[in-house]
């Protein structure tokens, strides 16, 4: 580091710190509103998990006086019985409205058809796209199903077939789900955060050191001073670095802390993620600060003003972003080809460490590799275009 | 000591400099005098090396703008039109900030600067935030900025634009404080009155040429023009060949 770059470094660090606009959206995004929105989310999901499992299951059943044994049963097992005398349309608008979860309607042909042999309709209505009472809906199918099973069988047995004939697979389910697996969905999320968190703490410095200064009218005598343009624009590149670092660490950190709290045991899951796994997801997500700052420095060179920039640069934060996504939704499991895409490669080692798994050292150094490589490029491409005439608009 | 020789400048379709040439001396106050658009802001920005010119050279105490811009941007002390502060550095910060850009550090960097500050009487605002500094409190930081580091040559775009008249009368107490102690000042106006009370020597500057230069004595001969104000006139709108 020269001491040109030093000095400009020092000076952008001093200004920003005290921009109280800097800090609040450096770090309180990253540091509060991050883990909070996170932790909110995460343990009003995991409690509503929970108590659906604890609750009874609520059924609003139409015409039980039908089919007196099957609410026996229903009861039996742990059903709350709701009985209303209710019409099709009137139960599909109750369930669309919201009025009623699930409602069992039994048919007056129930019985008859019952004792004829004949299937009896029993018609279960609910709303799939309502997520809060999916869990019910598949209770009661699967009671209401367990239900017609007895009777299969019994019918079998009085004419002295062994109930067994019908059962000709035995199909057995065996969840191999490790518990910090099954949250991965929800930490995957964090590398999201982190990301975010990260570019926004760099936001505010990237447009204030070219935009910003250029229509401040402090770039023309800065130009002027006897100081080359590269090491101006490397000194606010790493004042930017260091903001992104800073507000990467201090994510990490408190998304540590608020973890301590989320009632994640609950669901069957454990989070990993201890001071030393922050720091080595920390040090893992590191080498894409560069790459940050220089993505960041190089578009906001090119716009005309603050306003500009700032438009800009919040798609620019969205690039990011994009393979992340990806890979949360495909459940994209990481190869060395993959070590390739920066802030994939991140993603995925930072969940391998969440999970607990070794990640090998050649997709560490992949990952580094290619990420420092394509942000030396872009930093050398904002140092080009600082160098332009049309930098002073 | 500025000299400039058959400097051009075009940006896009536009020839914003053409073959324009002229010198201005140490202990002197040099007038570079034209309408808005004229070619000053650009003649000043080749000076300062944030441009290139096309064709032609400047040549700053001895440097060549084009071949050494690091010497010539040590020599100069620079205020540029567009002067802003850092809104939230101290004045004693900002003049700082520039000295040590220019190598200066240590005993040395606090002597500069007390001294312009008390020169220039900022003492009791040089340690508070720019942010709420006056515009005459603004544009005393960064004349400070500029002179942090005892430049030979000064040069000043359009510094009295927009100042009250008693900012502007420090400026021109300043800059004549400046020539006295020897230096070679160049400033930019568009306004005739300007130049007249201050300069030593007129440089008239029309759709990127130099059209008249001189003493004032030389112009109003020149122009045969009664006064200063009517040379303008004609010189910048007639144009008159140097």
């Amino acid at each position: 580091m020269t001491r040109a770059v030093r000095i400009v470094f020092v000076k952008e660090l001093l200004e920003n710190l005290r921009d109280r606009r800097v800090i609040l959206s450096a770090f309180l995004f990253g540091v509060l509103l991050a883990p909070v929105i996170f932790g909110l989310t995460t343990s009003v999901a995991s409690k509503r998990v929970v108590e659906n499992q604890d609750k009874p299951l609520r059924l609003t059943v139409s015409g039980s006086e039908h089919a007196p044994n099957l609410v026996h049963f229903l009861e039996e097992n742990g059903t709350e019985i709701k009985t209303v005398a209710m019409s099709a349309d009137e139960a599909m608008s109750a369930v669309r409205g919201g009025g009623e979860d699930l409602v069992l309607l039994i048919d007056a042909e129930y019985g008859k058809k019952l004792q004829a042999g004949e299937p009896a309709p029993l018609d279960l209505v609910v709303d799939t796209a309502n997520n809060q009472t999916g869990a019910g809906a598949d209770r009661a199918r699967r009671l209401l199903e367990a239900y017609g099973g007895q009777l299969a069988a019994l019918r079998l047995l009085v004419r002295g077939v062994s109930p067994e004939v019908i059962r000709p697979v035995d199909v057995r389910m065996l969840d191999v789900a490790t518990p910090a697996g099954r949250s991965l969905l929800i930490l995957g999320m964090m590398t999201y955060f982190s990301f975010m968190s990260m570019l926004v703490g760099g936001f505010y410095l990237a447009i204030d050191t070219t935009a910003g200064e250029r229509e401040r009218g402090s770039l023309e005598p800065l130009l002027a001073l006897p100081v080359r343009r590269a090491e101006l624009i490397v000194g606010k590149m790493l004042a930017t670095s260091a903001f992104m670092s800073i507000s990467l660490l201090l994510t990490l950190a408190a998304f540590g802390v608020v973890l301590q709290f989320i009632p994640l045991e609950a669901l069957g899951m454990s989070a990993n993620f201890g001071p030393r796994v922050v720091l080595a997801i920390f040090l893992v997500m590191l080498p894409f600060v560069p790459l940050g700052a220089g993505l960041m420095t190089a578009v906001a060179s090119f716009t005309r003003s603050n306003r500009e920039a700032q438009s800009w640069l919040s798609v620019v934060m969205l690039l990011p972003i994009a393979p992340i996504m990806f890979a949360v939704v495909n459940g994209t499991k990481p190869t060395a080809a993959l070590m390739m895409v920066p802030s994939l490669s991140q993603h995925l080692l930072a969940t391998s460490l969440m999970r607990g798994d070794a990640i090998p050292p050649l997709h560490a150094a992949i990952s580094a590799g290619t990420t420092l490589a394509l942000g030396g490029l872009l930093v050398w491409i904002a140092i080009r275009l600082y160098k332009r005439e049309a930098i002073l608009g | 000591m500025i000299r400039v020789e058959q400097l051009s400048k075009k940006f896009g379709a536009v020839q914003a400099l053409s073959d324009v040439s002229f010198e201005a001396h140490d202990g002197r106050i040099t007038g570079l005098l034209g309408h808005n658009g004229a070619g000053k802001s650009t003649t000043l920005r080749i000076l300062s090396t944030v441009l290139r010119p096309d064709a032609g050279h400047a040549v700053v105490d001895g440097h060549d703008c084009v071949e050494a811009p690091l010497r010539v941007r040590g020599s100069l002390g620079v205020l540029p039109h567009a002067s802003g502060l850092y809104a939230h550095l101290t004045g004693r910060e900002n003049i700082r900030y520039y000295g040590k850009l220019h190598g200066l550090q240590g005993a040395e960097l606090d002597r500069m600067t007390g001294e312009l500050i008390e020169r220039l009487g900022l003492g009791t605002v040089a340690d508070r935030r720019a942010k709420g500094y006056s515009q005459g409190e603004r544009l005393k930081v960064a004349l400070a900025r500029a002179l942090v580091h005892q430049p030979r040559t000064i040069i000043l775009d359009e510094p009295t634009n927009g100042l009250d008249v008693n900012a502007v009368r420090m400026l021109r107490e300043l800059i004549r404080q400046l020539r006295a102690s020897g230096r070679c000042v160049l400033f930019s106006s568009h306004v005739m009155q300007e130049v007249a009370a201050l300069c030593d020597d007129i440089v008239i500057i029309s759709h990127g040429r130099v059209v008249v230069r001189g003493t004032p004595a030389e112009i109003l001969a020149a122009t045969g023009a009664a006064d200063l104000e009517e040379a303008f006139v004609r010189a910048a709108d007639g144009g008159v060949p140097a």
